[in-house]
C-alpha cells in the first residue's frame, strides 16, 4: 500500500523507484478502492497513462499524428491486450514490473504459469508485451517539448568521464540506434557506476538485464515512419537535438546512484 | 662499358614492366561483386488502392534500393565473389552465424521476391496443381489462408511470413521469420512472401496489420507467380505422380 501511495503522488519528472529499478509512475498495479484495505478482491488494471504533454507539443519534430498512433493505438493496444490476457490469472493484481520480472524469468517461463488451463499460453510473448509497454512509458518521459540542449551537473561529469565528451556519447547513442537492425531500442544506461550505451531488439529492455535505464529512443519503424519514412538517421538526430529531456535523465541518474548506495 | 651498362638498365626496366603487367593487381581495377536493383514487374501505381504508389516509391525506391547500395558497399571490401544472390544469402547466413553481408543480401533477395509475390488484380485463389497441393497440405484453402494470416499477425517485431515447399517433408507449410531470415537458409523453397516490417504497410494501413494482411490475401498475392515457382520447385522435390486426366 505504501508503494501505491508513493506511486500515485509522483509527478512524471521525479520517477519513483524500487530496489534500484526505475518505475515510471504510470504503471500502477492494482487500482484499489480507497475504502477497502484487506477484504475486497483487487483486479489488475494496468493503466495507459498519457505522455506528460499534449499530443501536439512535440511538433514539428514528432507530429501529433505520430503521437496519436504511437501512443493512442500501439501503446494503448498493448495495454488493452495485456489487461485482457492477465485478467483472472495469477498475474492479476501485480504491478507491471512484478509481472515483467516474474514472467520473463531470464528467458525461461516459470512453471507457475504453465498450469493445465494455461499451458498453451505464450508466456514469452506475454512478457514481451509487458516489456514493450514499459518501454513506451519510459519513452514518453524521456522526451519533452523544448527538449535537447545539453546535459549538466553530475550527468555531464559522468558523460565526460565515461565517453570523453557529450558529442562522443551522442555519436555512440546514434550509432546504436542506427545499427539496431529491425525493430528495437537504443538506451543510455547506468551499470556498476558507469554510463553505457546499449541497443536491444524488439521489446527487450534493461529490466531483465544488468543496467538501469536512463534514456531510450524507439527505433521501431512506427515510431518515425509517418514523419521521417525511411530516414532513421534524420529521426535520431532530431530526437537528440530537439526532444531529449536531460532533466529526466539526470533525475533517473540521481535515483540510480542513490539506489546503488542503499542496496 | 657504358653502352653495356645502359643496355642492362633498359633490359631491367623492361623486365619490371613485364612483371607488373603479369601481376596486374595494382594497376588494373579489382574485380568485385555487384548486384543490381530489380524493379517490380509492374508500375509503381499498379497495386493501388491496396498498396499505394507512395508506399512503392519509398519501399522500393528507398528501402530496397538502400539494401542494394549497402550490400554493394560491403562487397567492395569482401572476399565474397562469383555467387548468385541465392548463393550469397546462404553463404552469408553461415549456418546461423551470419556474416556482416547477410542482412543486406537477404533483404535484397526478400524484396525481389516480394514484388514478384504480388501482381495487379491479385488475390482470389490458386488453381489446379497448386490448389490441390494446398488442399492436401492444409486441408482446405480457407485453412491455409487462416494459417497464413495468423502467422503474419503473431510475428513480433520485424519479419516476413512465407509459404514454402519444405524439401525434407515434401509438403507446403507457412513459416514466419524475424528480420531478414528467409527459408533459403533452411534449404526450403519459397513460394510466396509477405513483408511484415512496418515500413511495408505503415503509410497505407498504420497499425492495422490485419487489414494489410487481408488485403494482401484478397487483392495482391500473385498465384500465377506462385504456380510458376511451384512448377520449378517440383524439379527438386518429388511430390508424387501427377494426376493425368483420363479423356
Amino acid at each position: 500500500m505504501a508503494v501505491s501511495a508513493a506511486l500515485s503522488s509522483t509527478s512524471a519528472a521525479a520517477l519513483p523507484f524500487r530496489g534500484g529499478r526505475i518505475c515510471p509512475c504510470s504503471l500502477r498495479g492494482p487500482k484499489s478502492r480507497a475504502t477497502s484495505s484487506s477484504s475486497s478482491r483487487v483486479t489488475a488494471q494496468l493503466e495507459l497513462k498519457a505522455p506528460p504533454y499534449p499530443l501536439d507539443a512535440l511538433e514539428p519534430y514528432m507530429s501529433q499524428k505520430t503521437l496519436e498512433f504511437h501512443w493512442g493505438k500501439h501503446h494503448r493496444g498493448y495495454v488493452d491486450n495485456l489487461n485482457k490476457q492477465i485478467a483472472g490469472t495469477d498475474l492479476d493484481g501485480l504491478t507491471l514490473e512484478e509481472i515483467v520480472v516474474k514472467s520473463y524469468n531470464k528467458g525461461s517461463p516459470l512453471p507457475t504459469f504453465n498450469n493445465a488451463a494455461q499451458a498453451w499460453r505464450p508466456v514469452l510473448l506475454l512478457s514481451l508485451m509487458l516489456l514493450y509497454i514499459w518501454n513506451h512509458d519510459f519513452l514518453w518521459t524521456s522526451i519533452k517539448p523544448g527538449g535537447g540542449g545539453k546535459p549538466s551537473g553530475l550527468l555531464l561529469e559522468l558523460i565526460e568521464r565515461d565517453f570523453g565528451s557529450v558529442d562522443a556519447l551522442l555519436s555512440e547513442f546514434k550509432q546504436a540506434a542506427l545499427t539496431q537492425f529491425g525493430s528495437g531500442w537504443a538506451w543510455l544506461g547506468y551499470r556498476a557506476g558507469k554510463l553505457v550505451v546499449e541497443k536491444t531488439a524488439n521489446a527487450v529492455n534493461p529490466l531483465v538485464s544488468d543496467y538501469t535505464p536512463l534514456l531510450v529512443v524507439d527505433v521501431w519503424e512506427h515510431a518515425y515512419y509517418l514523419d521521417y519514412q525511411n530516414r532513421r538517421p534524420d529521426f535520431v538526430s532530431t530526437f537528440i537535438e530537439k526532444l531529449i529531456s536531460w532533466d529526466a535523465v539526470s533525475a533517473r541518474l540521481d535515483e540510480a546512484i542513490a539506489a546503488s548506495k542503499s542496496a | 662499358m657504358l653502352h653495356l651498362f645502359i643496355v642492362t638498365l633498359l633490359y631491367f626496366f623492361g623486365y619490371q614492366k613485364q612483371k607488373d603487367q603479369l601481376r596486374g593487381s595494382r594497376r588494373t581495377s579489382r574485380i568485385v561483386a555487384f548486384y543490381g536493383l530489380t524493379a517490380p514487374p509492374y508500375e509503381l501505381d499498379a497495386l493501388e488502392p491496396y498498396m499505394s504508389q507512395k508506399t512503392l516509391e519509398i519501399h522500393w525506391g528507398k528501402h530496397h534500393r538502400a539494401y542494394v547500395d549497402n550490400l554493394n558497399k560491403q562487397l567492395a571490401n569482401s572476399p565474397l565473389y562469383g555467387l548468385t544472390l541465392d548463393e550469397l544469402v546462404k553463404v552469408a547466413y553461415n549456418n546461423g552465424n551470419p556474416l556482416p553481408e547477410f542482412n543486406n543480401a537477404a533483404q535484397v533477395w526478400n524484396h525481389n521476391f516480394f514484388w514478384e509475390s504480388m501482381q495487379p488484380d491479385g488475390g482470389y485463389m490458386p488453381a489446379a496443381g497448386l490448389l490441390q497441393q494446398i488442399e492436401k497440405d492444409f486441408g482446405s484453402f480457407p485453412n491455409f489462408r487462416e494459417k497464413f494470416i495468423t502467422t503474419a499477425m503473431s510475428l513480433f517485431g520485424s519479419g516476413w511470413v512465407w509459404l514454402v515447399l519444405k524439401k525434407e517433408e515434401k509438403k507446403l507449410a507457412v513459416v514466419g521469420a524475424s528480420n531478414a531470415v528467409n527459408p533459403l537458409v533452411w534449404g526450403d523453397i519459397p513460394i510466396i512472401t509477405l513483408d511484415m516490417w512496418e515500413h511495408s504497410y505503415y503509410l497505407d494501413y498504420r497499425n492495422d496489420r490485419g487489414k494489410y494482411v487481408n488485403a494482401f490475401m484478397d487483392s495482391l498475392v500473385s498465384w500465377q507467380s506462385a504456380t510458376a515457382r511451384m512448377a520449378r520447385a517440383e524439379a527438386f522435390v518429388n511430390l508424387g505422380e501427377p494426376k493425368i486426366p483420363v479423356a
